[in-house]
């Protein structure tokens, strides 16, 4: 809890003397955070938005809170610096009385001056605030200002810039005497550098290039950017790499199995150590479900800027986590944390653990063996393709029995590799091992066995435990260690393609029982607040035109993590002669319980979506045994403009309950309403994402033999 | 070697080499830092300036291949009629979220606008294809690019 560990008030909110400043240790990745922060200060100070800034996010000034992901920042940061405001609040209200009299319900609060009417005595909130002691505390407990009238819709902080490039992201810094640098990463991650020849070295130092090796860590660098590109290269054919193994090619779904796992039963959202229950016995129906390796593939490459002044190490990184990372790289480097400062500076969208904080340890790499020198590493396509922490291959197996139109028995088992892979402090130097660099480093620091995420609704199992009220319910986390790749935290974790496997089977099963769609989710939902969001989701689909002959809808429903923002979903697809997957019309209803920032709010609930659309229809991490082979846009392509559904988004707000994270709320349930309406249009049941023409044949080839029908693609 | 290139209005001198891609000269010799690299591929329009009032990547042709042409980033899109009504539309529709593809998406709508005033959503779709956007702000950019368009 952020205000347990920073208890005063000054630790969130203060003033420049001028300004209001807002601190925090979340970072705005494009989810529009620093936005709904003002609007929260604003709503319980009424100091106008253009008065209100957010401190650089730093460490050492920043309070730490952790890693900004789990669609946690809301409700935390967002909590904690509510608090603070209102507990500011009060207090200068307070001072106020105290200087001028009056009783507390006469001072009003508007446009960031405290005014007693009747008495002409008006002072400044900024003013007042300076007056208030440093240590002053936050009251968890205060009252906040109630809303009234319509959700608001602050303007997003930072667009302005964007839309005329002086928005500044860390590919964009520029310091006095900086080189730019690459990396020459391995051709896959068991290759080591065999040798490296000393006459081009020798070519490229007569350049003057600064080349740095620490084992099979190999940097360039230079003054100016696009030469030291071409250098890279004539860099990367000096090497002659031992491959080794190469990468492992067996069949990673067949890895996805009980024998390979270790196997905990998950009760309340929490794995239990012991022995997990035997199998549901003779269920009416049961499937499996999977999802490919995918990447967060940023539409940027990852980048960081550090410097090394013999003292201290000074880096600029678009980490999610500047803290873990400060405590992981100064591990490394044998420093004193203290000793390093990372400030957050945007990097492109992340939607997890991508290559932001690989580039920043080897940018600190860099910086160390070239003192004094700012250096600016930037990973290119091939290497943010290549070498970003992959969200890792799953599979989710479900069973139920069935009685009277109802699930009356319900088993699912999740099989994958960790979703934690961000470099974090820990035992046995836990932090450098999730570093990249610092397996290829002459004094290597091997990766750890994955350990099983024991937390609640965490890792692979969120999402596993069904948000409806099944009577009799199993259900299993296997972690299976060891694959083919590095992985990491990718937007949802598990809960993708549990949401997905979830709301394909409870659709397979209302199919086979003939059964409505929507009304069979309902018989199973006992929450008065997910009905709602059914009911306006039933409402809003009633309002459609008829679908075409040939096109389909399907519909999914989910809360993340069982616990945040509640989402009804439904889209129209229709399947063409090349067995694309057209998206139509799509509908998102959406509880988030108090809205903050409604653009906000629609614009991850949408992102939401057309990111989980990519997943389902396009994506897929490809190698062999001699590396990745999905290194750029063609290889590994994703949604375009071509694809997009036209989307009408219902928020139903609620001002008077807490404010729920939304950033990951809608992706689930839309790769389950993709499958779905990819069935209802064409009759094939797609189980494995990514849900491309190959499968959809594939699938529909599969179907005609089973049943000797004849598919419709 | 002197190259001379016109950009955002005016006569610019670089010492890059000519073979070098056009970014690299705008971004690192000119510190014009707007226009951003995505692939250097020209797979993701991340990089787009206006070539005589055509959207380009600028991410792999050589500097000097520009030599003689009007180029304008999103630096100087302000100076653009056309170019001012898209960036007021795209800020009216919040219409990014990173922002990273936001620059060559303005660049790309300002092209599509200047040659078709009044574009379809075909039109729309094919000057826009180009570009990747990962965080899904396609929706909105589609309804900044009406919101610019003539009725």
């Amino acid at each position: 809890m952020s205000v347990a560990a920073y208890p005063l008030i000054a630790d969130w909110v203060g003033t420049d003397g001028s300004r209001l400043v807002i601190r925090t240790g979340k970072v705005d990745i494009g989810q529009r955070i620093s936005t709904a922060l003002t609007q929260i200060a604003h709503e319980e100070l009424a100091v106008p938005l253009d008065l209100i800034d957010v401190a650089p996010v730093r460490t050492g000034h920043a309070p730490d809170e952790g890693i900004t992901s789990g669609s946690n920042s809301i409700e935390q940061s967002g909590h904690a610096l509510r608090c603070a405001a209102a507990t500011l609040r009060d207090r200068i209200i307070a001072l106020a009385i105290a200087r001028f009299g009056g009783d507390r319900g006469d001072w009003q609060i508007a446009d960031g001056i405290l005014h007693l009417p009747g008495i002409n005595h008006r002072c400044g909130v900024i003013d007042l605030i300076d007056k208030i002691p440093a240590d002053a505390t936050v009251d968890p407990d205060v009252e906040f200002r109630s809303r009234l009238g319509p959700s608001p819709k602050p303007g997003m902080r930072g667009l302005a810039d964007m839309v005329c490039g002086r928005f500044v992201y860390v590919h964009d810094l520029d310091f006095p005497g900086m080189l730019h640098a690459r990396v020459i990463h391995p051709p896959q991650v068991n290759a080591r550098l065999a040798e490296l020849k000393t006459a081009a070295v020798g070519d490229l130092e007569g350049k003057g290039f600064r080349v740095v090796r620490d084992g099979s860590f190999l940097a360039i660098a230079g003054p100016h950017e696009w030469p030291v590109v071409q250098a890279a290269l004539a860099l990367a054919n000096a090497c002659v790499w031992d491959v080794g193994t190469g990468l492992p090619e067996g069949d990673v779904f067949l890895q996805l199995n009980p024998k390979n796992a270790q196997r905990f039963e998950v009760i309340d959202g929490i794995p239990q150590i012991g022995a997990v229950p035997d199998r549901l016995v003779k269920p009416d129906i049961s499937a499996r479900y999977e999802r490919s390796y995918q990447m967060h593939a940023a539409l940027g490459p990852s980048a960081a800027l550090a410097k090394w002044d013999g003292q201290k190490l000074t880096v600029h990184s678009h980490s999610q986590g500047i803290y873990p990372l400060r405590d992981s790289i100064a591990d490394s480097l044998s420093l004193d944390p203290a000793q390093v400062e990372i400030t957050h500076t945007p990097g492109s969208g992340c939607y997890g653990h991508n290559g932001a904080d690989d580039a920043a340890f080897e940018a600190a790499l860099i910086a160390m063996s070239l003192p004094n020198c700012p250096i600016l590493l930037k990973w290119s396509r091939e290497d943010e393709h290549g070498w970003e922490p992959y969200a890792p291959a799953m599979a989710v197996e479900l069973a139920a029995r069935i009685a009277e139109g109802r699930i009356t028995a319900y088993s699912v088992e999740v099989f994958s590799d960790t979703h934690r892979g961000r470099p974090r402090p820990g035992a046995n130097r836990a932090g450098p091992a999730k570093l990249l660099a610092n397996r290829f480093r002459a004094a290597a620091v091997p990766p750890h066995p994955a350990q099983p995420n024991m937390g609640r609704h965490a890792g692979m199992h969120r999402n596993l435990d069904p948000i409806y009220a099944f009577p009799d319910k199993r259900l299993i986390k296997n972690l299976v260690t060891g694959m083919a790749h590095r992985t990491s935290a990718m937007r949802t974790l598990g809960a993708a393609a549990n949401i997905f496997a979830l709301e394909s089977f409870l659709d397979e099963i209302a199919c086979q029982n003939g059964a409505d769609r929507l009304e069979f989710r309902r018989t199973h939902l006992t929450d008065p607040l997910a009905l709602a969001v059914l009911d306006e989701l039933g409402r809003r689909i009633d309002r459609r035109p008829d679908l075409a002959e040939s096109a389909g809808r399907g519909m999914a429903y989910a809360q993340y993590k069982n616990q945040m923002t509640r989402v009804g979903v439904c889209v129209d697809v229709e399947v063409n002669d090349r067995a694309e997957v057209r998206l139509g019309h799509a509908i998102i209803v959406a509880d988030a319980g108090r809205v903050i920032d409604a653009e906000g709010l629609s614009a991850q609930l949408e992102g939401g979506l057309i990111q989980a659309a990519s997943w389902a229809l396009h994506e897929e991490v490809t190698w062999d045994r001699d590396g990745v082979t999905s290194r750029n846009w063609e290889s590994y392509p994703v949604i375009r403009f071509d694809n997009i559904p036209t989307i009408d988004i219902a928020i139903l707000d609620r001002p008077d309950a807490p404010s729920l994270g939304a950033g990951e709320a809608s992706s689930g349930p839309v790769v389950a309403a993709i499958a779905n309406a990819i069935f209802d249009a064409v009759g094939i049941r797609m189980r494995r994402i990514p849900f491309t023409p190959d499968a959809i044949r594939k699938a529909a080839a599969m179907d005609e033999a089973d049943c000797g029908s004849t598919p419709s693609v | 070697m002197t190259l001379t290139l016109r950009i955002n209005g005016e006569a610019r001198n670089v010492t890059s080499d000519p073979d070098t891609p056009l970014i690299y000269v705008l971004r690192d010799e000119l510190k014009l830092k707007g226009t951003k690299l995505g692939c250097g591929l020209e797979q993701c329009g991340a990089c787009a300036v206006l070539v005589d009032g055509v959207s380009l990547p600028s991410c792999v042709s050589p500097a000097g291949t520009f030599e003689g042409r009007e180029i304008t980033t999103i630096e100087g899109i302000q100076a653009h009629e056309t170019g001012r009504r898209v960036q007021a539309a795209f800020i009216a529709e919040s219409a990014a979220q990173c922002g990273y593809c936001t620059a060559g998406l303005v660049v790309a709508t300002t092209s599509l606008l200047d040659q078709n005033e009044s574009p379809d959503h075909d039109a729309i779709v094919l000057a826009l294809n180009p570009h990747l956007c990962r965080c899904g702000s396609h929706p909105r950019v589609l309804k900044a690019v009406i919101r610019a368009a003539r009725p």
